[in-house]
């Protein structure tokens, strides 16, 4: 019943149900489907089940009812492949640990050694690529402290390619990385979406969502929604999500609107703001790379009957 | 100068110390960045009713002194897990007990029991039954660091990253506190139950002052660890001092060397870093 790394990479959580020794249940029937070569985003509120959820995909904690399964096989098995790779949140390392950059990538590539982890020839070849790939391979004999904050997160993003994870999580990837770091690691990610890998994002940033994430599992106790992020992502569904939890700014009713047509400037100091349409659809910053959505939003507006 | 070398208690005494001041200065490395050095005071008090214990009924010590502190370790942890009290609290608590109880036992038994050698150790006095069961402790944590350091390193630094590759993470974190209990336990005839902590974190304080990397942080606190409990010795048999007294002001004597000149992160070398960087504005203004 082993399946081939041929085989194409499936994700799939069935009816995941996780319950607190206080009898609280953190996470209830949560369910959904993921297949390779998509980005997707893990977005609920805190307490809403979220990091619950990202620790039973890991396998760091076993769901009282339902279960994981990676290409059919449980979590554990995966693991012991490798295929699993895990970056950390920031606040979550200990960046005075006497590391450099080299052996943190090289912790990457523990599974593939011998009992003693001696790396070989092929594990430094793997450290080497991953380091060039991301960038930082002058900088491999720095200690991990002294990196700046976009280096610290690409080197855990190299380790996971050291690793070569088929499924790569990130814990809130974007949080204290300037706008310029952001977008390389996104592009670092949609390569490695078009190598077929899955990419998991757990976030609460979710004006960031729509613009790099083609699918989104909505949480709240449970999945609210799975899907196409331009299907998920409405105000209807992320209002479930959120509740109250948002603060929102509806642009037409304020008094932007009468005197400067349809050019408004959105500003924020940290979080990349969602936009919706009207009716509740999203807007996208980039443009270019949804041009057929953008185009059949338009027709429809023509349909209707635009003033201008 | 050579005198020390022509007694044999003398030379027993010096090379014991040098072999448990380097497997401590060895451990001393994952404790001081595990963040156990509380854990490890604690384990160092808690073997004490062990100790009396076993001699009190003619075991070997390093036996009771394990049982006592992995008791200890065990208490700690099911406390924490059924109250809400805090881990540093839940820790006091324990130990505190446990070497209440010791220093009970010894006290109802001042015949068999020397208060003195249990808290502060005897290596001068040492039997040679102990020796042996020092002797076996040293290897087996020796062994057992060389074999699964990397993974022990992995474990401290990233343990979610060593579940995600499918270490076994439970049993990393017990191999580390048995590892713990049992330098402890070796330590303890050298410098006594209070002292043993520091055997037990100061190598490994200095040396991460010294070096940004992991594998030399330990082999230097190890080596840190053997020089200071040999001079530590060493120096006892002329000043006619308590053995661990000696061997620990040497050790901090260390520190405070690597704290003031440490290439890195020393005072003198943060200082001069400073006023590089004070010095660079003007150099550059036109």
């Amino acid at each position: 019943m082993k399946p081939a790394p041929e085989q194409p990479l499936t994700l799939v959580a069935r009816g995941v149900t996780v319950t607190y020794p206080n009898g609280h249940a953190a996470l209830a029937d949560a369910s959904f489907a993921l297949a390779g070569g998509t980005i997707c985003a893990l977005v609920g509120a805190n307490g809403s089940g979220k990091s619950t959820l990202f620790k039973a995909l890991m396998g760091f904690l076993t769901p009282d009812a339902g279960n994981v399964t990676i290409s059919g096989a449980p979590v554990r098995q995966a693991q012991r492949r490798g295929w699993v790779a895990y970056v950390p949140q920031a606040e979550e390392v200990d960046w005075t640990f006497p590391v450099n950059v080299h052996d943190v990538v090289m912790m990457g590539r523990y599974g593939y050694m011998n009992f003693l982890r001696v790396p070989r020839s092929v594990d430094r070849e793997a450290v080497a690529a991953a380091l060039h790939r991301v960038g930082l391979w002058e900088l491999r004999d720095r200690q991990i402290g002294e990196l700046s904050g976009g280096q610290k997160k690409r080197v855990f993003v190299a380790r996971a390619l050291a690793q070569q994870g088929r499924i790569i999580l990130l814990d809130e990837p974007f949080t204290g990385v300037d706008v310029k770091t952001e977008e390389a690691i996104v592009t670092l990610l949609r390569e490695l979406r078009a190598e077929g890998r899955l990419i998991l994002v757990s976030t609460h940033n979710l004006g960031s969502v729509p613009e790099f994430c083609d699918q989104v599992v909505l949480i709240n106790r449970t999945v609210l929604a799975c899907g196409p992020t331009s299907e998920v992502f409405t105000a209807e569904n992320l209002q479930r999500a959120f509740g109250g939890a948002l603060r929102h700014f509806d642009l037409s009713r304020s008094t932007v609107e009468a005197h400067d047509g349809r050019h408004v400037t959105v500003l924020t100091d940290d979080e990349r703001p969602l936009v919706l349409g009207q009716g509740g659809h999203l807007e996208y910053r980039d443009r270019s790379a949804h041009e057929k959505l953008v185009a059949d939003r338009e027709a429809g507006k023509g349909l209707r009957g635009s003033s201008e | 100068m050579l005198a020390p070398f022509f007694y044999d208690y003398m030379l027993t005494a010096l090379w014991v110390s040098t072999l448990v001041g380097a497997v401590c200065g060895l451990l001393s490395g994952f404790i001081t960045l595990k963040g156990w050095s509380l854990m490890g005071d604690a384990l160092s008090h808690a073997v004490v009713p062990g100790v009396a214990l076993a001699y009190l009924a003619g075991l070997p010590f390093a036996l009771g002194a394990f049982t006592s502190g992995l008791l200890a370790a065990a208490a700690m942890s099911f406390v924490k897990l059924k109250t809400p009290v805090r881990e540093d609290a839940v820790i006091g608590v324990v130990f505190t007990a446990f070497f209440a109880f010791g220093i009970l036992l010894i006290s109802l038994f001042p015949a068999q029991l020397d208060l003195k050698s249990i808290i502060f150790g005897n290596i001068l006095a040492i039997a040679p039954g102990d020796v042996v069961q020092l002797l076996a402790i040293s290897a087996v944590c020796l062994a057992v660091l060389a074999l699964q350091w990397r993974d022990l390193l992995l474990f401290s630094f990233d343990p979610n990253q060593a579940r995600t590759l499918g270490l076994p993470v439970r049993r990393l974190h017990l191999t580390l506190l048995l590892l713990l209990s049992a330098t402890t336990v070796a330590a303890l005839q050298a410098v006594g139950a209070i002292l043993v902590v520091a055997m037990l974190i100061t190598p490994g304080a200095t040396a991460y002052l010294l070096t940004d990397r992991f594998g030399r942080m330990l082999l230097l606190g190890s080596a840190i660890g053997a020089l200071t409990a040999f001079a530590g010795a060493y120096a006892s048999y002329f000043l006619d001092g308590a053995t661990g007294g000696c061997i620990v002001v040497l050790q901090t004597l260390g520190f405070f060397l690597a704290f003031l000149f440490g290439p890195k992160h020393g005072l003198l070398a943060a200082r001069r870093a400073r006023r590089r960087l004070c010095l660079i504005p003007p150099a550059l203004a036109p």
